[in-house]
């Protein structure tokens, strides 16, 4: 990796995908806060990417070890992240009697 | 590099605010499930298939790993998702801690020339932040779980927030310590002290905190692990970890401030403030009398109502009674009578906690009320049904400033024409506070665990209408 890292545009996208997390954020249902934070925990399991970067190159043993820990983590927070996302998902249901109209 | 990677990370930034956007409503949000998971697929391929990575059998191991516990994790009862959701974020800044770690002690044995000031300063705060996150969210999710060794009211002492402060002040001195001289040789000695003020830093920060203000502090761990992986982008030069943690640190500050709104209190407050600790002072004095009502009498009064309003708290969950309430919705929906649940923010152990429990419980959430909905329509309520809550019905917040619950929202429920009130014990709530609402005129009280007073409502009422 090269030492010519363009910091300033790092710091451009996190600051615009903050107003973007922002904006999004609050239009979501408060009936759905619950999910949105099982998402969003399935989300942060993002760092499996990094975690596979250590794993995975040539490197010495130990920070292997200490990437292959982080990827256990981070699979552990995707897989239970996004199922019991789901699972909650599917008990939302609105009026139990259907209206007799059909449903578009 | 390449422009492949580039481009599949592009193409799971879009797919991750899609899958948020999606959240917006009930009718779409699984479509926000498959959005989240193709991200995801398309994320992990791509960094995969990297020439640089080179092992691929640890990886594999490490994610079968993270299947095996991730898929029992994610079938835990509903009551026990805020645990969950807290062991997700200890997960999360666990991940981070190691991946920072690991990267500076390579970069270290690398040669000097790889720890520049900017990255030295993201591997600090990755670190910080990760570590605190991991040991103060396990530990908010063994208060959660009620593990018998750990105490579940806030436990205080002399000093604690000084404590507390410079313990992190500290931390960070090291830290910048650490940046300006990354490949000094006494650093790789001196890295460990910051991770390891950074985990008692984080026992510390959650100690204090008891379980009412759970729902907050959850929230702000949340935006902790979205930024713990903001800066692991910083460190790894990767967009993507960027964008998707700054969704997730967003998410997570939006969710404190809602909840601190609905409690009338600042983040500082939470974090600082150890509610619960004194007002136990005040309950001492008039000895204030409860009027009882018979099952049977709640029943007929349930009965002739037009409007019921049920206002759940964390002792339903506790008392697991979610499903006899939905009868109990059934047996006065078949009679006519309309029936609406009123969610205060704050209600339960994390933001929307009652929401979930109800829908589980095949409650359409159309009939699922948010405060602010529903206080209009309270002087037009026959019955408000107060099942398990305490301090977000407690007059007190509106009247008495010296209680410390002073200036929070509450579910207006003392102005429904009757109050039915279930209560275990005549024990006070979770704070520790008196509510009034339990000695107005209008109120009566029905004792018992939750589930069987409810329970033997739905019986009477169902004996009754066969007739």
């Amino acid at each position: 990796m090269s030492e010519s890292i363009d910091y300033w545009s790092l710091l451009y996208v996190f600051v615009l995908a903050a107003f973007i997390g922002l904006g999004v954020i609050r239009r979501v249902s408060r009936l759905l806060h619950t999910p949105l934070m099982s998402i969003t925990n399935a989300i942060s399991g993002i760092a499996v990417i990094g975690s596979i970067i250590v794993t995975g190159g040539d490197y010495p043993t130990g920070i292997r070890i200490m990437g292959a820990i982080a990827l256990f983590a981070s699979m552990t927070n995707i897989v239970s992240g996004f199922l019991i996302t789901d699972r909650m998902l599917k008990m939302f249901k609105a009026d139990r009697q259907p209206k007799r109209d059909n449903k578009s | 590099m390449n422009a492949v990677v580039q481009l599949s990370y592009l193409v799971a930034t879009v797919l991750f605010i899609f899958a948020l956007h999606w959240m917006n409503a009930p009718l779409t949000a699984r479509k926000g499930v498959y959005a989240g998971v193709a991200a995801m697929v398309i994320a992990i391929a791509a960094t995969w298939a990297q020439p640089e990575i080179v092992h691929h059998g640890w990886i594999v191991l490490a994610l079968l790993a993270g299947v095996l516990v991730g898929v029992p994790l994610s079938m835990v009862p509903l009551t026990a998702v805020p645990q969950r959701t807290a062991l997700s974020h200890a997960f999360g800044g666990l991940a981070a801690g190691l991946v920072g770690t690991a990267k500076y002690y390579l970069w270290y044995s690398e040669g000097p020339e790889h720890l520049t000031t900017f990255r030295m300063a993201a591997i600090i705060i990755e670190i910080i932040l990760g570590y605190l996150t991991f040991t103060g969210s396990l530990l908010a999710a063994g208060k959660l779980q009620e593990v018998k060794w750990i105490p579940q009211r806030p436990v205080t002492y002399p000093m604690q927030n000084v404590t507390n402060i410079g313990l992190l002040a500290l931390a960070l001195v090291v830290g910048v310590a650490l940046t300006l001289n990354p490949a000094a040789a006494w650093a790789p000695a001196i890295f460990p002290v910051v991770i390891l003020l950074a985990l008692v830093f984080g026992v510390l920060l959650i100690i204090p905190i008891g379980g009412a203000d759970m729902p907050t502090v959850i929230a702000i761990l949340n935006s902790y692990a979205g930024l713990a992986a903001v800066a692991m982008g910083f460190v790894l030069d990767n967009k993507l970890l960027i964008t998707a943690g700054a969704l997730d640190g967003a998410s997570g500050l939006i969710l404190a401030i809602i909840m601190c709104k609905a409690m009338n209190r600042s983040f500082l407050n939470v974090l600082f403030g150890a509610f619960g600790q004194t007002q136990q002072t005040k309950t001492g004095g008039e000895q204030k009398i409860y009027k009882e009502e018979t099952i049977d009498g709640g029943a007929q009064v349930l009965e002739q109502a037009n409007l019921v309003v049920i206002v759940p708290g964390y002792g339903m969950a506790v008392a697991q009674a979610q499903h006899k309430v939905r009868e109990l919705y059934d047996q006065l929906k078949k009679r006519g009578v309309s029936v609406k649940f009123a969610i205060h923010p704050v209600a339960g152990r994390m933001p929307g906690h009652m929401n979930v429990l109800l829908a589980e419980a095949d409650i359409p959430y159309t009939d699922l009320v948010e405060m602010d909905e529903i206080n209009p329509d309270m002087p037009q309520c026959d019955v408000a049904l107060v099942v398990g809550a305490n301090d977000v019905v407690n007059p007190a917040a509106r009247t008495d400033k010296g209680s410390p619950i002073y200036g929070m929202p509450i579910i207006d429920a003392d102005r429904a024409k009757t109050v039915f009130a279930i209560k275990r014990s005549k024990n006070p709530g979770f704070a520790g506070i008196d509510n009034e609402l339990y000695f107005s005129e209008r109120t009566w009280m029905l004792f018992g665990d939750a589930k069987n007073v409810v329970g033997e409502l739905v019986k009477q009422l169902s004996g009754s209408g066969a007739h």
